[in-house]
């Protein structure tokens, strides 16, 4: 069999690809994007969280967002590393997206307004981040199947505390019940397209099905975002901002109104809320990190050097 | 000092629990195998995963190659007689 025979066959039989297989070059670029797009996502996605830590209204939430927003950064080192085992290094996937080359998810570049914005990114946010990332456990490329696994098995955890945020709030006081529908009225939208483009609109999915890269389509896992999420909104007593949202018994799932592409477009196009802001602070955040990456690595090599002489 | 150089990649292996191998989890940068330790305990032992943690230097992994798959491990394909189900003994035979 040929390495080419061999590619395509495991992949149609469900196998897995390991790093060290030979594999088309457009799947090797592809899995480079689309992981190192994922990785970016996880580290930009700790910004928007991270404003509400010193805020947070106890300590028990606190520790919980702390420990959401270090989750996130692991997810990002599992990632970066899935997408590293492609022969890309680090520090040229950070440059690309410090450079603003590469993308990550356009849902980071909107403010995070008040408390229940956490609610709702744990609820939603996460949410439907599970629904695209479940499937991606048993995508073809070995190191990004694994990676997945481990984000898969601590995201559960996101969901259900931004929902128990949002929950406690439409129980609380009028003013916190108004809050949780604001926070919902402006995440809902964007949330929906996380998904991505429909996929009339979607080019490189067809390919990426092939190679089992992907195996829902976006407008299959948008519908079941959205079929998972309305109960969930109905049983807390917040209304889902869509007056064309209704159940259509005929197909067995909810219809959902038009999708504002427009504004997709723009946010993608680095021209949403904060899309400058997010990417300044990774920067900074980056820059200011520089001298502790220096000095680690000069104190390891003193000693290396110390360790060198004394075995002489 | 330039920022240039990477950190060095090291493979994480953890024991999840006293009695079972240490297996492999994934990786991490770092400029030693002290802050190897140290951040392998922080992204990859979170939730209870391990008992102990090996860091190794991806670089001093030798590896088989794919390439060699077939000359490495076809040879045990026509080695059933390794397999305790190739013999066929007696039903009255027990204990065996």
């Amino acid at each position: 069999m040929t390495p080419e025979e061999h590619f395509e066959d495991y992949v149609a039989r469900d196998l897995k690809i390991e790093a060290k297989d030979w594999m088309p070059e457009r799947y090797r670029r592809t899995l480079i994007r689309q992981i190192s797009q994922h990785a970016h996502s996880e580290i930009v996605g700790m910004l928007p969280e991270a404003n509400w830590i010193s805020r947070a209204p106890s300590l028990k939430r606190k520790a919980i967002l702390l420990a959401k927003v270090q989750d996130e950064a692991g997810h990002g080192l599992y990632l970066y590393s899935a997408a590293e085992t492609l022969g890309v290094s680090r520090d040229t996937l950070l440059e690309e997206l410090h450079s603003g080359k590469a993308k990550y998810s356009s849902i980071f570049n909107y403010p995070t307004l008040t408390w229940a914005d956490v609610g709702a990114i744990g609820w939603l946010v996460d949410g439907a981040a599970i629904m695209n990332q479940v499937p991606l456990c048993k995508c073809s490329y070995g190191p990004y199947a694994r990676a997945m696994t481990r984000v898969c098995k601590e995201e559960s955890f996101h969901q259900r505390q931004g929902f128990q945020i949002m929950l406690t709030l439409a129980q609380g006081t009028a003013a916190q019940k108004d809050m949780a529908q604001d926070a919902l009225n402006r995440w809902w939208w964007p949330s929906l397209m996380m998904f991505g483009p429909t996929d009339a609109e979607s080019p490189n999915s067809a390919e990426s099905m092939r190679w089992r890269i992907k195996r829902f389509s976006n407008d299959e896992l948008r519908q079941r975002f959205v079929d998972m999420t309305v109960p969930q909104a109905e049983l807390i007593g917040l209304t889902l901002p869509d007056a064309d949202l209704k159940w259509n018994a005929s197909t067995g799932h909810y219809d959902f109104g038009a999708i504002d592409w427009a504004e997709f477009q723009q946010v993608i196009s680095g021209h949403g809320p904060c899309n400058r802001e997010r990417l300044e602070t990774r920067k900074q955040a980056h820059a200011e990190g520089a001298w502790v990456r220096d000095a680690a690595r000069a104190h390891a090599e003193k000693r290396r050097a110390a360790a060198a002489r004394s075995a002489a | 000092m330039s920022a240039s150089a990477e950190w060095p990649l090291w493979e994480v292996f953890i024991r999840s629990r006293q009695g079972l191998s240490h297996r492999h989890v994934g990786s991490l940068h770092a400029p030693d195998a002290e802050m190897a330790l140290s951040h392998a305990r922080d992204v990859y032992t979170r939730r209870q995963e391990g008992t102990s943690i090996w860091v190794v230097p991806a670089a001093a992994i030798a590896a088989s190659s794919p390439d060699e798959k077939d000359i490495l491990f076809d040879p045990s394909d026509d080695k059933v007689y390794r397999h305790p189900t190739f013999y066929d003994l007696p039903d009255e035979v027990r204990n065996m």
